[in-house]
């Protein structure tokens, strides 16, 4: 066995026990925050004005929140704009790596095959002009610090690395899956030997390390929001908010 | 000319009523701030009387405490990306220009804390994570500018995940209260409301003096006999307005018993509880649910039917609390808790004013509405008072879409800041409204809140804004045709 076999052997086995080490970084840390959310009680009525007054009003309002981003739209129309771009075609676009992890791939994956293309294009702007935007408007860049600016170039640099890895340098796509299957299964085997690939999974594998502890939980956040997620009932049946924690008056 | 340091005050003008946001002046206002609290004040509302010796680890005790006890501090804390949806929605910042009065900015230094001390990464990289110690300085921060806030939620509704930065004020204050940090005037409110019943330190001789004072004045100015009932046992409905009612803005105190008079109801107010304000919101837990339980204490103690909550913008907050702090109120006739402008639109939609309202007698106000910001974003009180003054005035207009309903401003003066040493402040955030109000050129300015009351006539006098500034049931009180025998 040559060095280079044996630096490679290594690398893969590093890569390996990464992905595994940032899958489960990811979830436990998921379901740890999860859990402390939920463990946490909402003691008293939050719901912001105007509040819909049924269970149902209020997930209509959360999954508007979830879909359409409104009190950004009331808020800055530019902002909304690329905010709302931005996360459409980062959902179009994970959507469509199912077809890099899932056999046989659903024929929906495949329709947008002709897309893609644009969508990962959309998506790399949209995240150039939302940095842009944090440095160029005095505003955003008060409030825009190291943390901000490092979710966003990393999420840039992933779009970056994908697009070249899928329509410039090509790998090839069943070393690819063959990988990822093999992660998935438990049965992993090396990763194909193409660098961008590789940079484009480690620049992955650091994105799901980094989520469960910065900003980026907003994406669960978002469904968790007592002002939002509550119905305004304290005045129908005198709804109240039992306290856990609440204690007695002397 | 004005008697105090004009320097933080932004004075741009407004285009059509609406303010754009200034050019950043940082710490424009990072000088000004609420005198503290003293002893005589603290000691009785069972805070420290001065900052205690191991205050910090006092603090993050607190601060603990609380992650554990509040699902939406927890939360709220977490989940900001910074997109500056919020930068230019906060009155304090489009009145100063200091980027710190961004609710996000605010918000951060809380945050920053959070990081240091409860994340993984801010424990292990704080240099790196956007966190910060808290030392004398940050807490010196927290001290100017939780109380530069006014808890008005007006962020909260261009948030795109609904951060309420209240709950991360509320949430500042409670961890500074509990190591002896807090402004004299909340404190000394509080205190009162212990001693005397009200905010204001009425005496219950003054309070029956002054209802009796009402009476003979209402009388010989109408030649009708209006009832101010005080303590009576028995009575269909408790009152609980703001005690400035019955001293500062009489008109609205008038406008109850008018209203009372006029719809046959027994009513009465408690020299126990002659308050529906609760400045314990704007101080810690503790005090918020003992000040709100005088209110329920009074009407067991009074024997009333119901209670209903006079016009007082974070009392209703209160009101909306009540059931969850206070206990189920199921001994009440519902609906419950009840405000006074769903009472009047309640009877109004019985037919209980069919005829009997006379528009033209309020011919001469061209009156504009004010939306407090409780009942606006947090009591679901939006239409009513609208319903009632279209029903008693001929003028009624609008103030700019953007500065009324849920995205109304604050008056300037809410969450414990109408005190007289943070004038600069005050006037700074009366300015999105003084300038919509101007916009109108109505001059009866009519909201439902005694903070309100209090605070904009001074901001609307500072602005140059000629109008008089008062509450929403005397406009219908006004308007009513009573049978003059009764």
């Amino acid at each position: 066995m040559d060095l280079s076999t044996a630096l490679w052997t290594l690398a893969s086995l590093f890569i390996i026990g990464l992905a595994y080490f940032s899958a489960f970084a990811f979830i436990v840390g998921l379901i740890w925050k999860l859990v402390t959310y939920l463990r946490t009680p909402m003691p008293w009525p939050e719901a912001t004005t105007p509040a819909p007054e049924t269970d149902a009003g209020a997930i209509g309002r959360v999954a508007g929140d979830v879909l359409f981003f409104p009190n950004l739209f009331k808020s800055d129309k530019p902002l909304w704009a690329g905010a709302w771009i931005f996360h459409i075609a980062l959902g179009a676009i994970l959507f469509r790596h199912l077809r890099y992890f899932s056999y046989p791939v659903p024929q929906a994956v495949l329709y947008m095959e002709p897309v893609a293309l644009i969508l990962g294009y959309v998506f790399g702007i949209a995240a150039l002009y939302l940095f842009w935007r944090r440095m160029a408007l005095p505003r955003s860049l008060y409030i825009s610090n190291l943390p901000d600016y490092f979710a966003l170039a990393l999420l840039g640099a992933i779009a970056g690395t994908g697009i070249m890895v899928s329509y410039w340098a090509h790998a090839y796509l069943v070393d690819v899956k063959d990988f990822m299957l093999g992660l998935l299964t438990l049965h992993p085997v090396a990763p194909p030997q193409h660098p961008l690939f590789l940079i484009h999974f480690l620049l992955v594998l650091t994105l799901m390390l980094y989520f469960p502890f910065s900003k980026l939980l907003h994406a669960g956040g978002v469904f968790l929001s007592p002002s939002r997620n509550q119905p305004y009932q304290v005045q129908k049946a005198g709804k109240r908010y039992v306290n856990p924690w609440d204690y007695p008056l002397r | 000319m004005a008697k105090f340091d004009e320097t933080p005050i932004v004075k741009d003008p407004a285009h059509n009523g609406v303010l754009k946001a200034p050019k950043l002046r940082e710490h424009a206002s990072a000088e000004v701030r609420c005198w503290p609290g003293k002893a005589k004040d603290t000691l009785p509302i069972g805070l420290p009387a001065e900052l205690v010796p191991d205050w910090q680890e006092k603090a993050l005790q607190k601060f603990a405490e609380l992650l554990e006890k509040n699902k939406a501090l927890r939360v709220y804390l977490d989940i900001c990306v910074r997109c500056g949806s919020c930068t230019d929605k906060c009155q304090f910042f489009l009145g100063t220009g200091d980027p710190q009065n961004f609710p996000v900015a605010r918000a951060e230094l809380l945050r920053k804390v959070y990081r240091r001390y409860f994340t993984p990464a801010g424990r292990a990289f704080p240099g790196l994570s956007d966190a910060a110690d808290l030392d004398r300085e940050m807490l010196e921060k927290w001290y100017i500018y939780f109380y530069q806030c006014s808890e008005c939620r007006r962020c909260s509704v261009f948030c795109p995940y609904g951060i309420d930065t209240a709950e991360i004020t509320m949430a500042a204050r409670e961890i500074m209260a509990s190591i002896g940090i807090s402004t004299k005037y909340v404190t000394e409110v509080v205190a009162k409301v212990y001693e005397t019943g009200n905010n204001l330190g009425i005496p219950k001789a003054a309070w029956i003096d002054n209802c009796e004072f009402l009476e003979e004045d209402v009388e010989e100015e109408t030649g009708t006999f209006f009832r101010f009932p005080v303590d009576e046992y028995g009575a269909d409905v408790l009152l609980v307005p703001p005690s400035a009612d019955n001293f500062a803005n009489v008109d609205t105190m008038i406008g109850y018993a008018k209203l009372f008079h006029f719809l046959g109801v027994s009513w009465t107010t408690s020299t126990y509880c002659n308050e529906g304000g609760n400045f314990g919101l704007f101080l810690n837990y503790f005090n918020l649910k003992k000040v709100n339980k005088r209110i329920i204490d009074a009407a067991r103690m009074l024997g009333v039917k119901t209670i209903i909550w006079g016009e007082c913008g974070h009392a209703w907050r209160g009101g909306v609390l009540t059931p969850t702090l206070n206990g189920p109120m199921d001994m009440f006739d519902p609906p419950y808790p009840y405000h006074i402008s769903q009472y009047i639109v309640d009877m109004m939609n019985k037919g209980a004013f069919e005829d009997k309202i006379d528009k033209s007698a309020n011919d001469e106000r061209v009156v504009t509405y004010h939306d407090p910001c409780n009942p606006a974003r947090g009591g679901q009180l939006i239409e009513e008072p609208r319903q009632i003054i279209r029903a008693c005035c001929n003028h009624f207009i609008e103030m700019p879409a953007d500065t009324i309903r849920e995205k109304t401003y604050c008056c300037g003066g809410g969450g414990g800041l109408l005190t007289d040493e943070i004038m600069p402040i005050r006037m700074a955030g009366g300015k999105p409204r003084a300038m919509a109000v101007k916009h109108t050129h109505a001059n009866y300015l009519a909201t439902i809140c005694a903070i309100c009351k209090a605070q904009l006539p001074e901001a609307m006098r500072y602005w140059d804004v000629p109008v008089e500034v008062n509450g929403v049931i005397n406009l219908l009180t006004d308007a009513l045709m009573y049978e003059k025998t009764r």
